[in-house]
């Protein structure tokens, strides 16, 4: 059944359309693909004036708020949660409803460090808070791990909330009050973290990003990357072929919480003061929403969740109060109309299929075929 | 003396550890008849208990009549009166979350399992012709007009792209139905009179005590919740286990395939799951009203997390782990909740469910809507 239904999104064609995209990107000549990439890494950049380009201005511009706070504040931190959350939803397979926890745990150990009990600078925090991050997704994998699917699922939800409870309740790390006075990060040569201008951490944020994914995708393209598909795709048939599940599944938990610490240490370095209400429950699920509207798995998808979830409320404060009320039936339609995301995940099994020719009318070509797929 | 003390510490704690463990078994019975059927943590059960307790509410204000709850002056009734509004709005609630769930089920669901029909077209046309009509009105009116308007041409939209049928992926469900529990708990804080605020509910029954156990006094309104979930239980094991139509619902929570084979209408028994979790969701929050008086847009949610720990912790998929589950949370929280401190009552909850886990990875009682014990 799987494999008729994979068919027939392959022939689907706005996912043939986008995976075209990528193919044809793929099959350029060397120095036109990195031209085109430069081309695209450079236009981010300049996303703090888009609003003022003709036509994409008025689709993307937040009227009501500004768009440079918005794409500093939120459109970069979700985008790198997304991306971190994508790790273990989206490669391993792992549902985790509780990812605001590591956030959480990434903002305050650079508040922790950075002003309620040490003056580190921002920048020496933020290793510590990816470890520490890594840590604690280490210390909630360890345990847990072991549990499949659904009660997997409840248990991190439960995790994401004992920690922002015990925020909450431990005077230690400020109470319900919070932190202030975080550390802010430091200043580079023209870029002045200030509050009057939110684009140094525009670049900044968008700067981790591009890090992220560039390591992302080297860590896909590895042995790592293939067992996480192993284990996603069937726990069992990857353990019977040799495939350590628990420490694969345990690494996609780390790397995925070290990526959520590192978006805390984002936003605890912007808005310089944290408290256990910017953290709740509902954030995680939000955060999910973002990996599976996107395209559960795949990067890029991952990058338009983040961005579309963060940005869709502030673009519509038309609406006011109903917002929300619009978020929740868009995500329902988007979800009926194109179950698979925005940007469906490309199936190496699918390429695979489609390209092979029987072994009986050309040998020599149809095996190369195989093993290129 | 102060052992006496703990001890009837320990005893009040109890009763009411037991009144909202029977509230949370009763959702948790929602959670895990779904779950037990199609494998989905059907997240926007959460907002049907929340319709529900909105039902109960005016059932008893605006049909009945009762007055709300007036400062030291309380619309108590009795005897027969009594029974009456508390069936009334025991109904109420149930036929409400019993619709809602369904509606929930056809619009939410149904088109991700690539069966799509007309009610759920409909619906969602209307619903995406009154969102887009948000853009351009700020009256409610005028939003409805439009939302009708468009709802023909649009309907006929999606039921063309409903007969692609193709089944989704696991995830798109999840993600579906936290749509659906914020539209629906959004739409309730929008266009209820009060918006966001809180509803104090009609109190009618006089919470007195009515007999004490070892020196605890054990009030009217946390027997009948005990009682009216247990009631509620046993009702629900009869039918899954000794009707034809639970016969179906056991036979899809096997096999899906096999049963479709063999002639079940999968389709329906899903529709009837949905019901049945509706219906207990309504009748626990009627209960939910009644003992604590109030309700608000966001209830449902941190008390929907919570039921569904109880569905976990019992076994999920399995009807008698849940009400098991639903008192051992509740009973767990409270003690801890004693122990520790208030404020750490959820965490007790998660760690509770943690602990559990670890040494019975499917609950308490294993998963088992499937077979025959249930």
């Amino acid at each position: 059944m799987s494999l008729s239904g994979t068919f027939k999104d392959l022939t689907s064609k706005p996912a043939r359309a986008i995976s075209g995209v990528g193919e044809r990107i793929g099959e350029m000549p060397t120095v036109s693909r990195w031209s085109l990439i430069a081309l695209f890494i450079v236009s981010m950049y300049l996303m703090p004036w888009w609003p003022e380009v003709p036509v994409l201005g008025w689709l993307v511009d937040t009227p009501g708020t500004s768009f440079e706070g918005v794409i500093t504040d939120k459109v970069v931190i979700y985008v790198l949660v997304a991306l971190g959350l994508n790790v273990v939803v989206g490669l391993a397979g792992l549902l985790d409803l509780g990812y605001v926890g590591f956030y959480a745990v990434g903002a305050y150990t650079v508040g922790v460090l950075s002003s309620q009990h040490a003056n580190l600078p921002w920048l020496v925090c933020v290793p510590i808070a990816v470890l520490v991050s890594m840590a604690a997704g280490v210390i909630l994998g360890t345990p847990t791990l072991r549990l499949r699917g659904d009660y997997l699922a409840i248990v991190t939800l439960g995790f994401g909330e004992i920690i922002r409870i015990s925020a909450n309740n431990a005077e230690w790390l400020g109470g319900s009050r919070g932190i202030s006075k975080i550390a802010k990060p430091p200043n580079i040569g023209p870029l002045k973290f200030g509050i009057l201008d939110a684009k140094p951490y525009f670049f900044l944020g968008l700067t981790f990003i591009i890090v992220v994914v560039f390591l992302l995708r080297r860590l896909e393209n590895s042995r790592v990357g293939r067992a996480w598909n192993a284990v996603r795709e069937d726990e069992d048939a990857a353990e019977l072929m040799g495939v350590n599940t628990f420490k694969f599944k345990l690494w996609a938990f780390a790397i995925g919480a070290a990526i959520g610490g590192l978006a805390g240490t984002l936003y605890a370095g912007k808005v310089r003061f944290i408290n256990p209400s910017n953290f709740p429950l509902q954030l995680s699920i939000l955060f999910l929403a973002a990996v599976v509207l996107g395209g559960t798995g795949n990067m890029w998808g991952a990058i338009l969740g983040g961005a579309v979830v963060a940005w869709m409320p502030e673009r519509f404060r038309g609406f006011a109060d109903k917002r929300v009320f619009v978020f929740g039936v868009a995500l329902v339609l988007v979800m009926v109309f194109r179950p698979q995301g925005l940007i469906p995940r490309k199936i190496r099994k699918e390429r695979w299929l489609v390209n092979w020719k029987p072994p009986e009318s050309t040998p020599q070509s149809g095996e190369a075929e195989v093993g290129r797929g | 003396m102060s052992d006496w003390l703990i001890y009837r510490t320990f005893l009040d704690l109890t009763v009411t550890g037991l009144a909202l463990g029977a509230i949370y078994a009763l959702v948790a019975l929602g959670y895990t008849l779904v779950y037990g059927v199609l494998r989905l943590i059907n997240f926007a059960h959460s907002e049907i208990f929340m319709v529900g307790t909105f039902a109960t509410l005016i059932t008893a204000t605006n049909f009945i009549g009762i007055p709300l709850l007036e400062e030291g002056n309380y619309p108590y009734r009795t005897g027969f009166t009594l029974v009456a509004i508390l069936l009334a709005c025991i109904v109420g609630g149930m036929v409400v979350s019993g619709a809602g769930a369904v509606l929930l089920e056809r619009v939410a669901y149904r088109p991700l399992r690539g069966s799509g029909e007309h009610v759920g077209a409909v619906v969602l046309a209307f619903t995406t012709a009154f969102t887009v009509s948000l853009v351009f009105s700020e009256t409610t009116r005028t939003n409805v007009i439009i939302g009708l308007i468009g709802t023909a041409p649009i309907a006929v939209l999606y039921l063309r792209i409903f007969r692609r049928g193709r089944q989704a992926p696991r995830l798109a469900f999840l993600i579906s139905a936290i749509g659906a529990s914020t539209a629906i708990a959004e739409a309730v804080a929008i266009w209820s009179p009060r918006d966001r605020e809180q509803y104090q509910t009609a109190r009618v029954l006089e919470k007195k005590v009515l007999f004490e156990f070892l020196g605890t006094d054990v009030r009217i309104d946390y027997v009948l919740v005990v009682i009216g979930a247990l009631l509620m239980m046993t009702a629900l094991v009869l039918f899954v286990n000794r009707t034809r139509l639970g016969r179906g619902v056991r036979a899809v929570a096997q096999d899906v395939e096999t049963a479709k084979i063999l002639g079940v209408n999968v389709d329906f028994v899903i529709l009837i799951t949905f019901l049945l979790g509706g219906v207990m969701a309504g009748a626990a929050a009627m209960m939910f009203t009644l003992v604590y008086d109030q309700t608000r847009f966001n209830i449902g949610f941190l008390l929907g997390v919570k039921s569904f720990t109880a569905a976990v912790l019992g076994g999920i998929g399995n009807l008698r782990g849940a009400l098991l589950g639903g008192f051992v949370l509740g009973l767990g929280e409270n003690y801890g909740a004693a122990i520790f401190g208030g404020e750490w009552k959820d965490v007790i909850a998660f760690i509770l469910l943690l602990v559990v886990l670890m040494f019975r990875p499917t609950g308490i009682l294993g998963e088992s809507l499937a077979k025959a014990r249930v």
